[in-house]
């Protein structure tokens, strides 16, 4: 009879203990604004050290999105009113040439942090060749910071540089998916233009038509995925990806321009295993 | 309002009192239309069970209406009514049990041996639907009942000896029976190597080796009340299955129940009967011993099933109610790791059943009304909810795919309804019998996930958007016995709506190398199947007898197309010659050219044949034990042969000569 009235509030007690024991000690801390990014690098210069980050630490080739904080080598203070450029840039043994990449915007939500992203379409075999320069204002006074950095050769092709039949270079790169799940996935890639050596703009309103297949399991293919369009809102080409199952896949593609001209790739048919133009995915 | 309460309640009794003056003349036929084959192991039968160490595959396919589909030389899929697995609820002593294994290369009866149970009960159609929900019938494996015989112990021991296939088994059989306690625990082991099909060709891959141990223990409470646990253990490594791609490494079940009796001649309730019960099964398909593969896969799958049911007995006069109260919880997981041929690449992965959970709840009504001395009529009701859900994230994932829209979870609510009436004379009886029955989707079916078939070699994608399939049938059966003359016949017809099939779809492709394509599960507005069998006997003497079936099946779906795997024309003699220690059977079993094969479903024309069987049997006593000598000819003639229920048309046995020695002390 009286347990009847001693169990629940025993129970509402430890309720409350089990909801209470986490959140002591941590509005001390001041907010990590990188918090969950690794540094890749810092490139430093006599007055500011800026420090390079993305999810892995070091640079793939391929698209790489990456977050920067300006720090003050004085008062050990991240910048926060900096306006920032950029320009990768690769050495080769007789030109020298740069690669797409974006504006860089201060994130939405944070102080100190502004991001963008570079697409590396390749590297040396020691990761070797590419130097990152950037241009920064704060409050009207220009700086520049310039150093060496290190692009590791990717396992997978996700990205691809190639001429059209239009006679113009393009690479094309992965986004996302950044861990593919077994089911649809959202595929976005960058489709760029080799307008110069160091001019690479997004190109709009272009179709790339995809075909995902298994090479390791007779090149079997997978259902209900839907072509590539472009999108405004962030500049690159959706498309639904459905993958069966874990493992390597080729994404085949096939390049048209805004008048349906083919410009890149072929169908895979028994005798045709593979497009040319391809880029490809493992999990 | 009050008045009409009156007036309801008063009618009540009245009736009850008019009840009850009448006379008492309930008979416990309640089982007409059920055949039950009884797995009498140690006694002499001259009705085609020849063998005490028959499997139990062996003894279902001797049942008239029972067909097994063959993989292999182990594990056959029973298929009754021309429906299998899906269609069909398959229960050990009214547990659900469900294969763990997506091609089907583990049908329950696999998991289970002779020596684990009384008998098999049969139900065709809604006449099966006692433990759960089905449109072709039910087949419930039961398990010994309570044995408080007061007679101590008693050992048997089996030797069995098949020359094709070097087919050995061993039987152990320990029992000590008192009137408060009683224990009996057994063991069986079988080890066969490849068989040899008619004219010595050997059929690769169809060995096989499994051990089956069971305990059964009870103990009598009081004297209403017992209390009985049963654990069986069954173990299959290395089976092989050559007409699929893929052979078994292991296939093991464990299956609990603990069983509580409650009988009594003085209580409204005369017999109530609990059970609880649990079972695990474990099932890993590889392809190591194959030495050509397009690629390298394993594939594993369990299945754990826990569940109860309640079932009451009452009789009350002219009526005999039962009712089952029964639920369960089914976990089912399956997964494909493919290992390419370029190492450099990594491992393919997926889940072929993606963790589905199904919960079922269900109650089950049946009355056996006795009109008078020669009539009876009896009605059954099942109703049942049923939820499907997909536990695992991944695969709710990879099912989207086809089906964007779809939820983790589906519920369906069951029902099943069926009447009969029999009429029963000194020479004669018929009943006939209509029924309707549901069934949902099987976890294949609703979600399996690119699982190969290799009968019509297309990947399957289930498809959880279906409907219930139905069922609407009816059945007649009849008999004639005069002297020593006995004909019968029973038919069939089943109108399935809803009837679910696998759909070619031509715009996707398929997974496995060198499949031709996939089918998607889909409903066929309705099919139609019929079968009809006639058996008579002819009694000449005591000692001679000749008895013979001969069936026909049929089955069409509304795309006009036949379905798969119907029976084609079937017939069976047996002559048999029976003195007192001694019997003697001669058989001839065969089939009609398979005419209405069905090319749309992947089916080849299975050409015409018969087979000859002699079987022998002696018992010798002693002054403390008793020896059976079983022993005969299969396929006297060496017959090359397959029927239309193997797979990919792999032979069947050629001549085969058998011993089975059994000893009770």
């Amino acid at each position: 009879m009286k347990l009847k009235y001693i169990l629940p509030i025993l129970l509402f007690a430890l309720f409350l203990n089990a909801c209470s024991s986490d959140d002591d000690n941590n509005d001390v801390e001041e907010i990590n604004e990188v918090e969950g990014l690794i540094q890749i690098q810092e490139i430093t210069n006599t007055t500011h050290t800026i420090e390079l980050f993305n999810k892995t630490g070091e640079f793939k080739t391929g698209y790489n999105a990456v977050s920067i904080r300006v720090k003050d080598n004085t008062t050990n203070s991240y910048v926060e009113n900096a306006s920032i450029s950029w320009m990768p840039m690769m050495q080769m043994p007789t030109m020298q040439h740069s690669g797409p990449n974006s504006n860089i915007v201060k994130e939405i939500g944070k102080n100190t942090v502004y991001v963008g992203y570079i697409v590396y379409q390749m590297t040396n075999t020691d990761g070797s060749g590419w130097s990152l320069t950037l241009n920064y204002s704060i409050g009207g006074t220009s700086f520049m910071a310039t150093d060496t950095i290190n692009v590791i050769q990717n396992d997978t092709q996700n990205v691809a540089s190639f001429m059209g039949s239009d006679g113009s270079n393009y690479i094309i790169a992965m986004v996302a998916p950044n861990d593919p799940i077994i089911g649809i996935n959202d595929l976005k890639v960058g489709l760029f233009k080799m307008e110069s050596m160091l001019s690479f703009p997004e190109v709009a309103d272009y179709t790339i038509m995809l075909d995902p297949r298994m090479p390791g399991m007779g090149n079997h293919s997978s259902p209900n995925n839907t072509d590539l369009t472009y999108s405004l809102i962030d500049n690159m080409y959706h498309s639904d990806l459905s993958l069966t199952m874990t493992g390597y896949w080729v994404l085949n593609m096939k390049l048209m321009n805004s008048s349906d001209t083919l410009l890149k790739g072929e169908d895979v048919t028994e005798t045709n295993v593979q497009s040319s133009l391809y880029l490809e995915l493992e999990f | 309002m009050k008045r009409h309460i009156i007036c309801v309640l008063s009618l009540f009794c009245s009736t009850f009192i008019f009840a009850q003056s009448e006379e008492s003349t309930v008979k416990k036929d309640t089982t007409f239309l059920e055949e039950i084959t009884v797995i009498a192991r140690r006694k002499l039968s001259n009705y085609r069970q020849e063998k005490t160490l028959s499997s139990i595959d062996d003894y279902l396919e001797k049942s008239n209406k029972i067909t097994m589909i063959k993989r292999g030389n182990y594990a056959w899929e029973p298929a009754l009514n021309n429906m299998n697995s899906e269609r069909l609820n398959v229960t050990i002593d009214g547990m659900q049990i469900f294969g763990a294994c997506t091609d089907k290369m583990d049908p329950i009866t696999s998991y289970v041996d002779v020596s684990n149970l009384q008998k098999v009960s049969v139900g065709s159609g809604q006449e099966g639907a006692e433990n759960g929900h089905c449109v072709g019938g039910g087949l419930d494996l039961q398990l010994p009942n309570s044995k408080f015989f007061d007679s101590g112990l008693k050992t048997s021991v089996d030797f069995g000896y098949e020359t094709n296939g070097n087919y050995k088994t061993t039987g152990l059989d320990l029992e000590y029976s008192g009137d408060k306690f009683y224990m009996n625990a057994d063991g069986i082991y079988r080890k066969s190597d490849n068989y040899d099909a008619g004219n010595n060709s050997e059929v690769i891959y169809s060995q096989f080796e499994k051990y089956n141990i069971s305990l059964q223990t009870g103990y009598k409470l009081s004297e209403n009340h017992t209390l009985d646990a049963n654990v069986i253990y069954d173990k299959a490594t290395d089976v092989g299955y050559p007409a699929l791609p893929m052979d078994v490494s292991l296939a093991e079940a464990l299956i609990t129940s603990v069983t509580h009796h409650f009988n009594s001649d003085s209580t409204l309730v005369n017999s109530l009967e609990s059970k609880l019960y649990f079972n695990t099964i474990t099932h890993i398909m590889d392809d190591s011993k194959r030495p050509i593969v397009p690629i390298r896969m394993d594939m594993p799958g369990w299945s754990d099933t826990y569940g109860f049911y309640s079932k009451a007995k009452i009789q009350k006069h002219k009526h005999a109610f039962s009712l089952n109260f029964n639920g369960f919880y089914n976990r089912s997981l399956a997964e494909m790791t493919m290992y390419p041929n370029d190492s450099n690449q990594p491992e393919m992965f997926m889940y072929t059943w993606p963790d589905i959970r199904t919960l079922y709840t269900g109650i089950y009504a049946k009355d056996v009304f006795v009109l008078n001395e020669n009539k009876t009529l009896s009605a059954s009701v099942r109703f049942g909810f049923h939820q499907n859900k997909i536990a695992e994230e991944v695969g709710l994932e990879s099912l989207q795919i086809f089906y964007p829209e779809l939820n983790d979870s589906k519920n369906r609510f069951l029902s099943s309804f069926s009447t009969d009436y029999t009429f029963k004379k000194e020479h004669f009886d018929y009943s006939f019998g209509l029924g309707y029955g549901e069934r949902a989707p099987s976890v294949s079916e609703g979600y399996g996930f690119f699982l190969f078939n290799s009968f019509d070699n297309f990947d399957y994608i289930g498809n959880p958007t279906m409907k219930n399939e139905k069922a609407l049938e009816g059945n007649v059966k009849a008999n004639y016995h005069k002297n020593k003359l006995h004909i019968g016949i029973e038919s069939s017809y089943f109108h399935l709506m809803d009837y679910i099939v696998g759909n070619i779809d031509n715009t996707l492709s398929p997974m496995t190398i060198g499949a031709n394509g996939i089918k998607v599960y889909n409903a066929l507005a309705y099919a139609t199947i019929f079968d009809v069998y006639v058996n008579a006997s002819y009694a000449f003497s005591k000692t001679i007898s000749v008895n013979g079936t001969v069936g026909y099946n049929y089955g069409k779906g509304s795309n006009n197309e036949s379905l798969a795997s119907i029976k084609p024309f079937s017939y069976l003699a047996e002559f048999n010659y029976n003195i007192k220690r001694f019997n003697a059977a001669l058989q001839l079993e065969g089939n009609g050219n398979q005419s209405k094969y069905s090319n749309f479903y992947g089916e080849d024309e299975t050409p015409a044949y018969a087979v000859l069987n002699l079987n022998l049997g002696n018992e010798l006593y002693t002054k403390h034990s008793k020896f059976l000598l079983k022993y005969g000819v299969e396929n006297i003639l060496d017959t090359s042969y397959s029927t239309y229920a193997d797979w990919n048309n792999i032979p069947r046995q050629g001549r085969n000569f058998y011993l089975n020695i059994s000893a009770v002390f």
